[in-house]
């Protein structure tokens, strides 16, 4: 390449550039550089990456209270507790048939030596004979259609008919646990609120010092004949694409970390204390719901700053004339 | 057009600086304000175009009572009055083209419709080889010029002009007095603010004289 051409390609490149630059300042009435954007864009980003942590927090322990409820509604346990003089197993075996006959109940199961002892393995330990001990049968009642079971009535044909038989229906666990998952989903409303609320205050700092720093412009604009509305709406421009950047940027960060969270821990859920966890959390996967949810939350803090940069500028206005 | 009665005007607690103004400026007339600095010339032209009001008495303009303009009404209102400035106040992040095409950008108007006519006045002020030129790096009698055919390009009933000649050489100053009177003979009314009695000397105009916050008219 000579220098000829050197100069002449450089020479393009900076006309380009002016175009560009050009074209960009047509579309302006309001000077870019006049907005602390990027402080905005950051804050903005950060108050969006909390808003949907939150929100997959929210969903996680909701769908996860789903699940446990709903396991727990369908299973109900049947204790026959050791009576002097009375043959234990005879006793397991009348409850489970009185069980399985009630109407809603899919099947009734009683738990044998090996399945009780695994449950008391944690406390007992290993090589145990539970026939020295006076341990209670379990028996275990899968639900078919939870809102058609009598349980009431079940309790007192057990209780007449079944020596040492008591029904537990789970009910004080799934009351709990509903109350607690409830107390999460409330605290998650009211941190999504106060992030709203602490998103709105930015951007009207934000505005208010970019009407301050454009004080210069917004008169002229007013002794050329503009309308409030039509200042508000060159104002509100900037800001809804502050608000998008900003507000993608964090939804997007904060499904990266979802995905990242899933792959990690999802493959682990497989071992000894994934049980617990999977118990617990379930797969700890977020879910569409989580996805879509993060992506309204961008655009609806990117309405928010617009809606809020305009509020502002027409309060300023007011105040100002 | 615009009417001043028994007007005052005083900045907050302060002492009126403007007193008993009673004018009229009517249909394509022409007129000098003229007056000692600090006599409250600008004050006055702030009266004039609604960016100021009155301590007392009664301003009004285009048959409307100032007082009960909305804050609605005031741009339809300012749209007729074409200001140029002492200062100029041209939008420095904008170029020449769209600085003097700012009046009709805030009308909505797209730059398709009102290009050529921005073009044609540029060049009538004689600025048609700066268009891309942002003000920074415009002369004074640019940028005079610039804010005089940015005040002309709504084709306002009344242009009020403060002191438009003040920073252009005598050449220049009259080119640009010669272009209100062309702008008066067009339709236009015109009040033009200034302390320089040579320029008024060369033309047979009303002249509004302020002293000491009083206003005297020759007519």
């Amino acid at each position: 390449m000579t220098d000829a051409d050197l100069a002449h390609r450089l020479q393009a490149a900076a006309h380009r550039r002016q175009t560009r630059q050009a074209i960009r300042r047509a579309g302006q009435l309001v000077p870019e550089g006049t907005i602390s954007g990027n402080a905005l864009v950051a804050v903005v980003a950060i108050m969006s990456f909390l808003a949907c942590l939150t929100l997959g927090a929210v969903t996680l322990v909701r769908d996860a209270s789903r699940d446990w409820q709903s396991d727990i509604l369908r299973e109900i346990t049947i204790q026959v507790r050791p009576t002097e003089g009375v043959d234990l197993a005879a006793e397991a075996e009348r409850a489970a048939t009185i069980a399985s006959q009630a109407p809603g109940v899919a099947s009734a199961e009683v738990l044998d030596d090996k399945a009780n002892a695994r449950l008391l393995e944690p406390w007992l330990g290993t090589g145990l004979d539970l026939a020295d001990l006076p341990i209670p049968r379990l028996i275990v009642v899968h639900l078919g259609d939870p809102s058609g079971v009598d349980l009431a009535a079940l309790e007192n044909r057990l209780r007449t008919q079944v020596h040492g038989a008591t029904l537990d229906d789970h009910r004080s666990w799934t009351s709990r646990l509903q109350t607690m998952a409830n107390a999460t989903v409330l605290v998650g409303v009211a941190i999504l609120v106060l992030v709203f609320v602490a998103t709105v205050l930015s951007v009207i700092f934000a505005t208010r010092g970019a009407m301050t720093s454009n004080r210069d412009v917004v008169s002229v604009l007013h002794f050329v004949g503009a309308e409030d509305g039509y200042i508000a709406r060159e104002f509100q421009r900037h800001f809804l694409l502050l608000g998008l950047k900003g507000g993608l940027a964090g939804a997007g960060a904060a499904c990266l970390l979802f995905a990242l969270i899933s792959f990690v821990i999802g493959p682990s859920v497989g071992g000894a204390d994934g049980d617990q966890f999977t118990a617990l959390f379930g797969r700890f996967s977020i879910g569409p719901v989580g996805y879509f949810g993060a992506l309204a939350i961008a655009f609806l803090i990117a309405v928010m700053t617009a809606v809020t940069s305009r509020l502002t500028v027409y309060g300023y206005l007011a105040d100002t004339d | 057009m615009i009417r001043f009665d028994n007007v005052g005007l005083r900045y907050g607690t302060g002492p009126e600086i403007l007193r008993d103004i009673n004018f009229e400026v009517g249909p394509k007339s022409f007129q000098f304000l003229t007056g000692p600095s600090g006599a409250g010339k600008t004050s006055l032209i702030r009266l004039f175009f609604l960016s100021l009001k009155p301590s007392r008495g009664l301003i009004t303009v285009f048959g409307r009572d100032a007082a009960t303009l909305s804050r609605n009404d005031l741009p339809e209102v300012r749209r007729r009055i074409g200001v140029v400035f002492q200062d100029f106040r041209l939008l420095d992040h904008l170029t020449t083209f769209e600085n003097i095409a700012l009046p009709l950008r805030v009308l909505g108007q797209e730059e398709t419709s009102y290009r050529a006519d921005v073009i044609e006045l540029l060049r009538w002020v004689g600025l048609g080889d700066r268009m891309h030129a942002f003000p920074p790096v415009l002369s004074g009698g640019e940028k005079q010029r610039a804010a005089i055919a940015r005040a002309l390009i709504g084709k306002p009933e009344i242009l009020l002009a403060d002191e438009p000649t003040g920073n252009v050489d005598p050449p220049l100053a009259r080119r640009l007095m010669r272009l209100f009177v062309e702008l008066n003979r067009l339709g236009t009314s015109v009040v033009i603010a200034t302390h320089d009695i040579n320029l008024m000397n060369q033309f047979n105009a009303r002249r509004l004289v302020l002293e000491e916050g009083r206003l005297t008219v020759y007519d």
